[in-house]
């Protein structure tokens, strides 16, 4: 079975959570989306894990997946403090640093 | 091997049809369901590579803990559980479908060039290099320094959470 199968549905995945960090407003939504691309990686990993008949690309899907639990915990908080500061969720609204 | 291939293209579509969902629900909470097949789905594409262990590992951690955290941030920001057409989205709906579009054409023709004759094979040995004892033994070998910095990691982002959400 081609390779190119999971490598096309992986960048798919990977550009489908692009727009949506470039086009959401709401915060959640974003990390959504950067989970989104975050899998689009994991099943390049996997798929080349397959193909070299190698382990590695394993547990380096392994490290991603710990990463990105990471991720949506440190995000999730800083999303949470986002809304207790300006009353919404909306990324559009965080401008203090705006000159 | 025609049954990988139409269990693939199966999962393939749902995936697709999904990550679309994510990315244009009107709904905070539909996105988060939309989200669940996309992960079930490349579970199921990682068992179809006979990455079990991984399999299992995206199904507990991806679709049991991220997705409820997820769930959580929806409701302590109060996300609105109705539809709300137009207010999730910001400005810039078409030039990021522009980006996205663009990125993905880019993708898939230095995909097909580089990667066009490769082919999987898949043999009965490999699903040994998939299982749980295998990649254990990879961690704690090959690659245990990592592990123990990802560790570290995970504490300095629990610690942060923590701090980060804090009320004083």
């Amino acid at each position: 079975m081609p390779i190119n199968y999971f490598l096309i549905l992986s960048a798919f995945l990977f550009c489908a959570g692009a727009y949506g960090v470039l086009a959401r407003r709401n915060s959640v939504l974003v990390l959504m989306s950067v989970e989104l691309m975050l899998n689009a990686v994991n099943i390049n990993l996997i798929a080349f894990s397959a193909q070299a008949q190698d382990v590695a690309g394993q547990v380096f899907a392994l490290f991603v997946i710990t990463i990105a639990a990471a991720e949506v915990g440190i995000g999730l908080a800083i999303v949470l403090l986002i809304y207790r500061n300006l009353r919404s969720p909306d990324l559009d609204r965080v401008e203090q640093l705006k000159g | 091997m025609w049954e990988q291939q139409v269990a693939f293209w199966i999962i393939a579509v749902a995936m697709a049809g999904a990550a679309i969902g994510v990315v244009r629900a009107n709904n905070v909470v539909h996105a988060a369901l939309f989200l669940i097949v996309v992960f079930a789905g490349s579970a199921a594409q990682y068992i179809l590579l006979l990455a079990e262990f991984v399999a299992w590992v995206q199904v507990l951690i991806y679709i049991g803990a991220i997705i409820v955290l997820f769930l959580f941030g929806v409701m302590l920001t109060r996300a609105p559980m109705r539809e709300e057409r137009g207010k999730l989205d910001n400005s810039q709906r078409l030039a990021a479908a522009v980006v996205a579009l663009f990125l993905f054409g880019v993708l898939a023709v230095f995909l097909v060039d580089a990667f066009a004759g490769t082919e999987l094979r898949f043999r009965d040995s490999m699903v040994e290099v998939g299982s749980a004892a295998s990649v254990g033994e990879s961690i704690f070998r090959q690659f245990v320094i990592p592990f123990e910095v990802v560790s570290m990691l995970l504490l300095a982002a629990l610690v942060g959470a923590v701090a980060l959400a804090r009320r004083d």
